[in-house]
């Protein structure tokens, strides 16, 4: 048996080195001087810090506005998307009404219908309704792909839930509704919970449908503020950018690790095991 | 029913205006009338689309393969038992996690002509006498674009064959020890075809979207040089919204759907095995 060091660390370095890389050179562009990004003895180290990108990037551009902008439409997707996939997976699962099966598997292609094929009609239909460059418009819009996705998620936890406990409500007189919130809901909290992270980071991730209807820079996301406003011409501000990207990062990385957390703790002894 | 609301006024209905839209010679800002099958036959015509057609089709298969060989290679490693298996799992998802356009901007960063940190090590270590010139050729460019979709979609096919690799039990590979088996005829008469059922569905599902895929090639190429990297949605975007011609660029956004109706019913086959088969 060879060490373990030649067998399992070695290749697990060139892993790390490949998928990480990136980050590393994003992190130490975005502390370097602007002279040193051009000339320097060795780029992959950084001689002189500066703070000037980031002050910079929140001074002289809107890329503050962006943010608060790409939070509110993830927020607010989010919230909206669950609400309504909560409801149709309980229906689904619950309610077995008449053609229940067929709509969780329309559900379900629905989720791999690509965003990306639908950008030309849906820009058609926000003309008619005159919701071109309107910032809330964005949260009804990333609704429809995320929607299919945490319902199928939701479906997923609410059919592990034990029907026993529907039925000893219903004996007890409990209505429809009052099942919904009252029982089936603290019991599918962690599904919605994850159902909610996945929601935010799909939010946070989008670009196509925030580059083609959002044109003011006032709407824009960070992702579209950062490649339409920043680079503009040959002339790339590569320390602005990748602070930029950077900072535009952490939403999705604090998102997923409180998922991380949350899904190996609660839910996933096999990880572990 | 707000869900079948949503789904169809805001998914069904799309689509089936994207096939009209299609059909129509619809400018930006006025309706269009009905023109038939000439958009597409303007496209079969048309070197750029069959050349963005071509690029979506090898862009997906070599992805796919790269993603496949790597990702199971990722999941064999980090499924054993070191000093720090958990971090890594945690940190080998980064990628995926990451915004695609901002880590796609650092790839254009890395890629740089003149700046690139890859064209100074390979100079450094004497492999090359030049800087490379990621995305300036056409092949260079392909490549380039290939390797980050790689780099982007390998952690979810490594998560995906971790949890496959995780409900193979572990009384097969010690079978196959006592009978002697190598490490490699164990993988490949145990692990991999218990492996195949999560391969169709992990391959299927990523091919649709990286079939469709948008933001990294349009953050990294635009779909250049000489439209080298033109896939089907940088030429629908450039059809439709930087030139104008919604009904063109409808076109050219729904013909991959032959292709997705092919995959999605390898997922949706697949995972209705995987139900019942549970069950």
């Amino acid at each position: 048996m060879r060490s373990p060091a030649l067998r399992i660390y070695f290749p697990l370095a060139l892993y790390a080195l490949f998928l990480l890389f990136p980050f590393y050179w994003m992190l130490i562009t975005a502390f370097k001087q602007n002279q040193e990004l051009l000339n320097t003895p060795d780029p992959l180290l950084i001689y002189h810090w500066t703070f000037a990108h980031i002050v910079g990037l929140f001074t002289g551009t809107a890329y503050l506005q962006w943010f608060a902008n790409t939070l509110i439409v993830s927020l607010g997707a989010t919230l909206l998307s669950v609400a309504i996939s909560y409801l149709t997976a309980y229906a689904i699962i619950r309610l077995r009404f008449p053609g229940s099966q067929m709509f969780g598997t329309a559900i379900f292609l629905a989720y791999i219908v690509p965003p990306s094929i639908l950008f030309i009609p849906l820009a058609e239909i926000l003309i008619r309704l005159q919701w071109f460059d309107k910032l809330w418009a964005l949260i009804p819009i990333y609704a429809t792909f995320i929607v299919p996705f945490c319902t199928w998620v939701l479906i997923g936890f609410l059919r592990s839930v034990p029907r026993e406990l529907e039925e000893a409500a219903r004996v007890d007189g409990a209505s429809n509704l009052l099942i919904m919130f009252r029982i089936i809901f603290p019991i599918a909290v962690p599904g919605v919970i994850t159902s909610a992270i996945f929601a935010f980071t799909l939010s946070w991730n989008e670009y196509l449908y925030a580059l083609v209807y959002m044109s003011s820079s006032f709407n824009k996301t960070v992702s579209v503020g950062m490649t339409s406003e920043l680079i503009s011409g040959d002339v790339f501000q590569w320390g602005q950018l990748m602070a930029g990207a950077l900072i535009g990062i952490i939403p999705a990385l604090l998102a997923y690790f409180f998922l991380a957390e949350y899904y190996v703790a609660g839910m996933s002894g096999s990880l572990k095991d | 029913m707000p869900a079948a609301i949503v789904l169809g006024g805001l998914l069904a209905y799309p689509l089936l205006l994207g096939v009209w839209l299609s059909l129509t010679d619809t400018v930006l800002g006025t309706p269009g009338r009905f023109v038939g099958l000439q958009n597409y036959v303007q496209l079969i015509g048309d070197p750029t689309y069959r050349g963005a057609a071509l690029f979506s089709i090898c862009y997906t298969f070599f992805a796919e393969l790269g993603k496949v060989t790597l990702g199971l290679a990722l999941a064999l490693l980090v499924n054993q038992r070191f000093f720090g298996y958990r971090t890594a799992r945690a940190m080998m998802l980064m990628p995926y996690v990451a915004p695609t356009v901002l880590s796609a901007l650092a790839w254009l960063w890395i890629f740089d002509p003149q700046f690139s940190p890859v064209s100074w090590v390979l100079v450094r270590l004497g492999l090359t006498h030049q800087y490379i010139n990621f995305i300036g050729s056409p092949t260079h460019a392909q490549i380039a674009v290939i390797v980050v979709n790689i780099w982007r979609g390998l952690p979810y096919f490594a998560i995906g064959y971790l949890a496959g690799l995780q409900s193979i039990s572990k009384d097969l590979h010690e079978a196959a020890a006592i009978d002697g088996a190598s490490p490699w005829q164990a993988f490949r008469r145990i692990t991999w075809p218990l492996l195949l059922p999560i391969t169709t569905i992990l391959v299927s599902f990523s091919s649709i979207f990286t079939l469709t895929d948008f933001q990294l090639i349009w953050t990294i190429t635009r779909g250049g040089p000489t439209d080298a990297t033109q896939v089907f949605t940088t030429l629908a975007y450039q059809r439709a919204i930087t030139g104008g011609s919604l009904g063109q660029g409808a076109a050219v956004a729904v013909s991959p759907v032959i292709f997705m109706v092919i995959f999605a019913w390898f997922v949706v086959r697949s995972v209705r095995e995987e139900r019942t088969g549970r069950a």
